[in-house]
């Protein structure tokens, strides 16, 4: 645990990535002003006592907007990364511990998908089933899953070599119990550094998408949506960008970090290198 | 090399038709008659009928993909329901926009990035080194979009150097031109690139850092060549594999980019027309233009491979031995 504190990256990135969770959590019990409410008379006013980062032109709180914001990059972070854990480990096992055209089926479709960024499926889902945050959060999801697939292959391929795995199989264990028992065990650490990585992603790329009007939609405030606003505004209220864009910058900055630091902690022989 | 091209070129087809496959089903197959969709919620069974027929889509699925794969090939492309206008000629008219702004991107991107890179390196562990990867931290976090208008903020809102947004045209008579059309990429350029050169300037970092522990490097050395040329003629070459894969991956990211950042710069381009298209409801657009930004994502990925095997000739014998 020391160990862990000493590292700079990892702790400068678990305080951001402290202050990104204890913000959502705080802002499900309590916000300053209920983030939807609307004040016309007290629009576009400058930061306050009563309002600690000033209002926007529907004299909405901008610090309320923000911290119950955070809610909605949570939500799509853990449900796309979840996704694509989920998926993608069961199929990147599969194709590890069984070989021959299972193998080839997923990595030829993993291979495929990369002809889509999450954009691309976006834009898709979004033309046929309209924008919403249950769309972003899908076109996230099936982006992550040959991320994950892909690598737990690889992982667990150099599990599935190794001496004790050959003793298990000689001692009559199954695949599924040797994925179970002896794979999955050892490749947790690689999979959750890289689902830190892909939280992070997952926060910039709902941002985007909120941006761009397809992701999360009005009252539910989100920080993607109110860059957008605030961009009509650059000439009478610019501080309205600059917040919105600090907090995702901040919460990626602390998941990219705490990654790096993870990976460090985690494999040693990494670190050495570097 | 033959085989190796051959091989390489089965499988961007193979891609290519699989790629058109997802988009034909995402689009046309699941759930929701596209008709209904484009029509919204109001339309009478009549004129959704009527929609069908005109846009053939009462014919059988593999029929339809078939026309639609066989116009494309013989560059015969379905009307824009919207715009009553071939897709292909509209996109045409949004690339002369997009495709500039994605090379000036790229090419931003490849001179900071192995400038960086190549510094961060041969500064190992110095300060310059960790004032490289601060800054590339920090470039991964900002979003594209976020840049751009922190750009537009100090240039255009108070620099007062350059407009807001806006495209003027290549040509002279359009009160535009070469000059004033570069001009009006160069932000939305930089804000492209700034993220994808903080990515490519670790990569090459750490893949120079390692070609430089290689045993050859000592004996190139030992010879008497200087670090500098040791750098340039052997480090160089050897640690462009990893580098060159990351840039085929950041050509897609810089296509997606782009449909944002047209958006932050109100640039008429692709990524324009791909939002026009959905808030017109309009799925042949939106279908043709996924197509395509899906075929440049795979084109660029196959002529990758392919100069991997130029620079690497190690790989065009491992791909043939894999075969055999």
């Amino acid at each position: 645990m020391s160990r862990a504190l000493r590292h700079p990256s990892f702790a400068a990135g678990a305080v951001l990535v402290a202050l990104l969770v204890g913000a959502a959590l705080l802002s499900l019990a309590w916000s300053p002003y209920p983030p939807a409410d609307i004040d016309i008379a007290g629009k576009l006013a400058p930061p306050s006592a009563a309002h600690w980062l000033g209002t926007d032109s529907l004299g909405r709180d901008i610090a309320s907007q923000l911290l119950v914001g955070s809610q909605n990059s949570i939500a799509v972070g853990v449900l796309a990364v979840g996704i694509g854990l989920g998926v993608g480990v069961v199929l990147g096992c599969m194709a590890a511990a069984r070989g021959g055209w299972v193998e080839e089926l997923v990595m030829r479709a993993a291979d495929f998908t990369f002809a889509f960024p999450a954009l691309l499926t976006a834009i898709m889902l979004t033309a046929i089933h309209g924008p919403g945050l249950a769309t972003s959060i899908a076109a996230i999801g099936i982006f992550n899953i040959p991320v994950f697939a892909r690598l737990a292959r690889a992982s667990a391929h150099a599990v599935w070599s190794r001496d004790y795995v050959l003793a298990a199989r000689a001692a009559g264990k199954g695949p599924w119990r040797i994925t179970l028992d002896h794979v999955l065990p050892n490749i947790a650490n690689v999979l959750i550094v890289q689902a830190t990585i892909q939280f992070a992603l997952a926060i910039l790329a709902e941002a985007a998408l909120s941006y761009l009007g397809l992701g999360t939609q009005p009252p539910q405030p989100s920080w993607g949506r109110m860059l957008n606003e605030a961009q009509t505004l650059l000439f009478q209220a610019p501080m309205l960008a600059v917040w919105p864009g600090l907090a995702i910058a901040l919460s990626v900055l602390g998941l990219n970090l705490l990654g790096d630091g993870l990976r460090d902690l985690l494999d040693p022989r990494l670190a050495r290198q570097r | 090399m033959t085989a190796f091209l051959l091989r390489r070129l089965g499988t961007f087809a193979a891609t290519l038709v699989a790629a058109s496959m997802i988009v034909f089903a995402v689009l046309e197959l699941l759930p929701g008659r596209p008709a209904e969709v484009m029509l919204g919620d109001t339309a009478t069974p009549e004129a959704i009928a009527a929609l069908e027929a005109r846009l053939g889509l009462d014919r059988p699925a593999p029929q339809r993909y078939a026309a639609w794969v066989g116009g494309l090939l013989r560059g015969d492309s379905a009307m824009s329901y919207a715009y009553d206008t071939p897709t292909f000629e509209l996109i045409a008219e949004r690339l002369v926009v997009s495709l500039p702004l994605a090379l000036l991107a790229m090419a931003l991107t490849v001179a900071v990035a192995l400038a960086a890179g190549l510094y961060a390196a041969s500064h190992h562990r110095r300060a310059g080194d960790t004032g490289v990867m601060v800054l590339s931290q920090i470039g991964l976090a900002i979003p594209n979009f976020w840049l751009a208008i922190l750009l537009i903020m100090l240039f255009a809102v108070h620099l007062q150097w350059v407009g807001a947004g806006g495209f003027p045209g290549w040509s002279g008579d359009d009160g535009g031109g070469l000059g004033a059309g570069l001009a009006a990429l160069v932000l939305p350029a930089l804000s492209l690139a700034a993220v994808q050169a903080a990515i490519l300037a670790r990569v090459t970092r750490s893949s120079v850092l390692e070609a430089m522990r290689e045993d050859w490097v000592r004996t190139a050395r030992a010879k008497g060549l200087s670090r500098r040329q040791v750098l340039w003629r052997h480090v160089l070459r050897n640690a462009m594999v990893p580098v060159l894969t990351i840039m085929g991956l950041q050509f897609a990211n810089l296509i997606t980019g782009a449909i944002i950042v047209e958006n932050v710069f109100v640039l008429p381009g692709i990524g324009r027309l791909v939002f026009q298209a959905i808030a017109n409801r309009d799925l042949v657009l939106v279908r043709d233009v996924v197509m395509l930004l899906a075929a440049i994502v795979v084109l660029v990925n196959f002529v990758v491979d392919v100069l991997y095997a130029v620079v690497d000739p190690r790989l065009r014998r491992a791909t043939a031995g894999d075969a055999a």
